[in-house]
């Protein structure tokens, strides 16, 4: 169990770093999905299946082809590479920074709260996720809902007002 | 240590058996491709051609392995691997018969039964189309590429109204998991009577996610040469080639365990069989059941015509997806009234 648990943290850690100091796009791509696999394997090691499969469906699946399918419609090389002021770049390590301060004290300010130890195996299926999110998280829910509806009908008018725009 | 011989060995024999069927439903194309044009089809090596898969693999081991100057040699050679163990890894949650008892000791013919094993199925289609973009786009080919695009694009657009149509079945069977889905269909009372629709749509989706004529856009070669393999040659080329077969196969198992009551039959408990020889009964008929399937497929490539692209779009969003969530609304009113 621990074993497992330091091959995948070692496994996410590194292709991690590999997203971002990679120079080819493509690679960094696939860096991040084999990101994402160690950190469904952490779901899994914390018996929360169903969170898993959505992780490798949701993000593997989909959100990394889209990823992909972007950057070979793109064709990026080196070349084409365009070279950002120093300012800017001075500006998003003070930014990444910050998040990274955020981050580290979300985690040491609430470390009483955060458990480790792997939970009873019931919690993390369907059947104990589905009437937790009807009942209890009803209202959260269905805010997310309908945050998605209006992403969807964000593209749906941007989709169609190019359309309109090439008629015309 | 009993668990793990057991699981291991039952890993080695469904590996061996998935190869072999895809190894001969080669044969089985080239022999009904030929009846389908009034042929005879390959029939050189052995009686009845029956060697022919085995030459055409020791042909492929042999043939000069070639990699283009320009192509990203280490993506090059990992998207066949990607093909190939996607196409493999499904096999893991079907089940393909009831639990057999060797020496007193329980044994499931199911390597693994997840209590999410539709999802997984889901999951791991998802990631088949990782093998043929990256395959595709290393080989630093135009037509590759294109064919890459394409491919991905097909397999988003159908993997929804898939999705969609599995998410009706589980809203039927009240059940994620795959063996537990078949167990309900037992006594005749399979899936695919109750949701006719949902059979179809997945059906057709099957077609599309296995890249099968009529949606093999990605390796149509009036347009793209031979798509995504067409700089592959040797074992790499074997690997796509085969990984479409294992699809094939695989579709087919998952249509009948989850729609055809998978290893049940009408009369299985009737004709006094013993508890192990009916469940080796059971997996026979699970098996014909494949092989029907796989027959369909074979039948569906040599008599239509392949789509254009922008049909396949068309089809697939906006006929078999609101279909699909036509399909899943009616089915969730008519649970909630019955149940």
């Amino acid at each position: 169990m621990v074993t497992l648990f330091l091959v995948l943290s070692l496994l996410t850690v590194l292709s991690a770093l590999c997203v971002v100091f990679t120079r080819n796009l493509i690679y960094s791509v696939l860096s991040l999905i084999v990101c994402f696999f160690a950190i469904a394997g952490h779901y899994v090691l914390l018996k929360a299946s169903f969170l898993a499969v959505i992780q490798v469906i949701v993000y593997a699946g989909a959100i990394m082809v889209l990823f992909l399918f972007m950057l070979m419609l793109m064709n990026l090389n080196k070349k084409a590479e365009a070279s950002k002021p120093f300012s800017l770049k001075v500006v998003a390590v003070g930014v990444c920074l910050l998040v990274l301060v955020a981050l580290v004290s979300i985690v040491f300010l609430s470390a009483p709260r955060v458990c480790f130890a792997p939970l009873a195996p019931v919690s993390g299926s369907v059947s104990a996720l589905g009437p937790l999110l009807f009942n209890e998280y009803a209202i959260p829910f269905e805010l997310t809902s309908i945050l998605f509806l209006s992403a969807v009908a964000g593209v749906v008018m941007i989709g169609s007002y190019g359309k309109k725009a090439k008629k015309q | 240590m009993l668990f793990w011989i057991e699981k291991i060995s039952l890993v080695v024999l469904v590996f061996c058996v998935t190869l072999v069927i895809a190894m001969y439903a080669t044969l089985a194309e080239r022999k009904f491709a030929a009846f389908f044009q009034d042929r005879i089809g390959p029939d050189r090596a052995g009686p009845f051609g029956l060697l022919q898969p085995l030459a055409d693999g020791i042909k492929f081991f042999f043939k000069e392995e070639f990699i283009p100057a320009n192509a990203d040699r280490f993506l090059f050679v990992l998207g066949p691997c990607l093909s190939m163990i996607a196409a493999c890894m499904t096999t893991a949650v079907i089940p393909w018969g009831h639990d057999i008892v060797i020496f007193g000791q329980t044994m499931a013919l199911q390597i693994a039964d997840l209590n999410v094993g539709v999802l997984y199925l889901a999951g791991v289609v998802s990631l088949g189309v990782y093998g043929i973009m990256i395959g595709g786009w290393a080989s630093n080919n135009k037509y590759s590429v294109l064919s890459a695009i394409r491919a991905s694009s097909q397999m988003i657009s159908y993997e929804l109204a898939m999705g969609l149509a599995l998410i009706a079945l589980v809203m039927h069977t009240g059940s994620l998991s795959l063996r537990e889905i078949v167990q309900a269909q037992h006594g005749g009372h399979w899936n695919v009577f109750f949701q006719p629709l949902g059979f179809l749509l997945f059906l057709i989706c099957s077609f599309a996610e296995a890249n099968r004529v009529p949606f093999d856009l990605a390796e149509c070669e009036t347009e793209l040469v031979g798509g995504y393999h067409t700089e592959y040659s040797s074992m790499k080329l074997g690997f796509y080639l085969f990984a479409e077969y294992i699809n094939m196969f695989i579709a087919s198992a998952v249509m009948s365990a989850l729609y055809f009551g998978g290893y049940h039959f009408p009369g299985l408990y009737h004709i006094g069989l013993s508890d192990n020889s009916a469940a080796l009964v059971g997996v026979g008929v699970f098996f014909l059941k494949i092989a029907a399937f796989m027959f369909f497929f074979i039948w569906i490539r040599w008599t239509l015509p392949r789509f254009r692209y922008d049909q396949l779009m068309r089809l697939g969003w906006k006929i078999l997806l609101p279909l699909a969530i036509a399909n899943m609304i009616f089915t969730g009113f008519l649970s909630l009234l019955l149940g």
